[in-house]
């Protein structure tokens, strides 16, 4: 069971542990993650779900694929860095157990 | 419903060949959601021959509309081919055409989209809130009490058009030329609304030179948090062309105003029609913020969004071509019961509420869904504070639109603490 903390603008730590092959915006939608809307369910077609990955952990989940629809959506977020992902394109794994995402200022 | 009224229904009896839903008479008297549950459930991707808006396809179905809103690529926004509604979008004689990004494709519409997202960002919002706040609480306090009243022109307009003054930062008495400008932004000739194109024009060119002078004053003061002062000021937009510039303020006020007005109206209405939701929010004013959502779904206030396929595609089995016009129905996969439970009943604590397609998806989704949710709240919260009952004592008039989905008129009382 992989952990996923997620990290509130004023300092608040929610970690989650899940199921391997949870994705991130699920973890965060059924454990009342505030910030977390996942509008679309989980479709990378609303991007309400926009998370900054630590930078430690960029490395293993990877970033947006440059032209797809992720990256077509995170542009148009408030406060989209290149650390920016959608959560519900990352799928946990015990290789990202730990993994930290911040969730961006005003995502609300 | 009884077989003998199913049968009597032409929404069941019209042979699916010549099912055709674009009729606006539909959406007036309020029938139009039998013939689309028929469609979602024998024919759910229809293809309609013939129709006053030319052959045209409806997807009814929650996933499969999805499917062609996240797959621009294929399915075109574009203007010049057609645009975002079932009626082509008009390029006729003197029309005075605005460009507008939810009409253009990437990557056009991106470079615009990011360059005015900023303007209505939740972090801009939040500066906005207490303004807001307390000119709705003037608008709801002057209304009388136990007396019959239109709530679409005293309440659900007149909100909307304070909110879009408050964005703008526009002359205060002059606020209700923000209402005439988005009427006539969207109307046609046929419409009444204006008696011919170059009435229309005139009126547009009339609001370029309003908003040009806003502009030239904002661009000379220090930046504030209102939209015009922050699009003068901001480096991605300071330079805009001016006919630019106008298209998307324009888009602003037009996409707010419909929109959010018939959402207050049809709030209310659903209360009514409703009553133990209605006691079960008078009980918790905390459940506002997730009825919210719940409204937006449950009126659905774009009936539909269109597209025209760029290639030959698929979608539920059927062959789309190269071409041809697709009309994704909201209304109708806003009550597709495969996605959501109990789709045809109003359940103002709704577990996953947001889900739902009012705000349509992928690149093109409602820039302003923030601002309007914010009116929504801030509007229920005040009206909670100040009346036991807003009580519909008559029979709604409903919009004669296949695109808006709204009121024109709202007959109420109001009932003090
Ligand atoms: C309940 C109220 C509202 C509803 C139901 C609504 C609905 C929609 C829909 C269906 C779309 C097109 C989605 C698509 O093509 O896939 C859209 C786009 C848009 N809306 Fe809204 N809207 C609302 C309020 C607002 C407000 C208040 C504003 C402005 C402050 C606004 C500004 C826009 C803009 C700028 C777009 C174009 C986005 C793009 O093409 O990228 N809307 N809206
Ligand atoms: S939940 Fe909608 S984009 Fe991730």
């Amino acid at each position: 069971m992989p952990t996923v903390i997620f990290i509130e603008p004023d300092g608040a730590e929610y970690p989650i542990a899940v199921k391997n092959g949870t994705t991130a915006r699920d973890a965060a939608v059924n454990n009342g993650v505030p910030g977390i809307d996942g509008d679309c369910g989980g479709e990378c077609a609303c991007a309400t779900c926009h998370v900054h990955v630590d930078a430690a952990w960029i490395a293993r989940t990877g970033m947006a694929e440059p032209g797809g629809m992720e990256a077509n959506l995170l542009q148009f977020a408030e406060g989209s860095t290149e650390n920016s992902r959608l959560a519900c394109q990352i799928t946990m794994t015990d290789d990202l157990d730990g993994l930290t995402l911040r969730i961006p200022d005003g995502q609300h | 419903m009884t077989t003998d009224t199913l049968v009597r229904d032409p929404a069941s009896t019209v042979p699916l060949s010549r099912m055709d839903v674009s009729d606006p008479k539909l959406f007036q008297n309020d029938t139009i959601g039998s013939y689309f549950a028929r469609l979602r459930r024998e024919d759910p991707v229809h293809y309609c021959p013939e129709s006053a808006y030319g052959p045209y396809w409806s997807v009814t179905k929650f996933n499969d509309i999805m499917q062609v809103e996240v797959n621009h690529q294929t399915f075109s926004s574009e203007a010049k081919i057609g645009g975002i509604a079932i009626q082509d979008m008009q390029t006729g004689e003197g029309a005075l055409e605005l460009e507008m990004f939810i009409a253009m494709d990437p990557p056009k519409h991106d470079a615009q989209r990011k360059a005015v997202s900023p303007a209505v960002a939740p972090s801009n919002l939040v500066l906005l809130e207490p303004i807001i706040r307390e000119r709705a609480g003037l608008i709801l306090d002057s209304l009388p009490i136990g007396e019959e009243i239109d709530w679409v022109d005293r309440v659900s307009v007149e909100l909307t058009t304070m909110t879009l003054a408050t964005l703008f930062d526009f002359p205060w008495e002059e606020r209700r030329r923000l209402t005439r400008w988005s009427d006539v932004a969207t109307a046609t000739p046929e419409t009444g609304v204006v008696s011919s194109w170059e009435q229309r024009r005139e009126e547009l060119l009339e609001c370029a030179y309003y908003f040009k002078d806003l502009w030239d004053k904002r661009i000379n003061e220090s930046p504030k948090s209102d939209l015009i002062s922050m699009m003068a000021h901001s480096p991605a937009t300071r330079d805009m062309p001016f006919l630019e510039f106008l298209g998307n303020l324009m888009l602003l006020i037009v996409g707010g105003n419909d929109t959010t007005r018939n959402s207050i109206s049809g709030g209310v209405l659903a209360l009514n029609q409703n009553p133990a939701e209605y006691r079960k929010l008078m009980a918790d004013p905390g459940l506002i913020p997730k009825m919210i959502p719940e409204i937006i779904r449950w009126q659905t206030p774009l009936t539909h969004m269109r597209r025209t396929a760029l290639m030959d595609a698929e979608i539920g089995g059927k062959k789309i071509r190269k071409g041809d016009k697709v009309v994704m129905w909201y209304m109708s996969g806003n009550r597709d019961e495969e996605v959501i439970d109990r789709p045809d009943e109003f359940i103002i604590d709704r577990p996953n509420s947001r889900h739902h397609l009012s705000f349509g998806f992928g690149v093109h989704r409602c820039m302003g869904n923030r601002v309007a949710e914010l009116q929504l709240r801030i509007i229920w919260e005040e009206i909670l504070k100040r009346f036991s009952k807003v009580e519909v004592v008559g029979a709604p008039e409903r919009t004669l639109s296949n695109f808006i989905h709204g009121f024109t008129h709202l007959p109420v009382k109001l009932h003090a603490h």
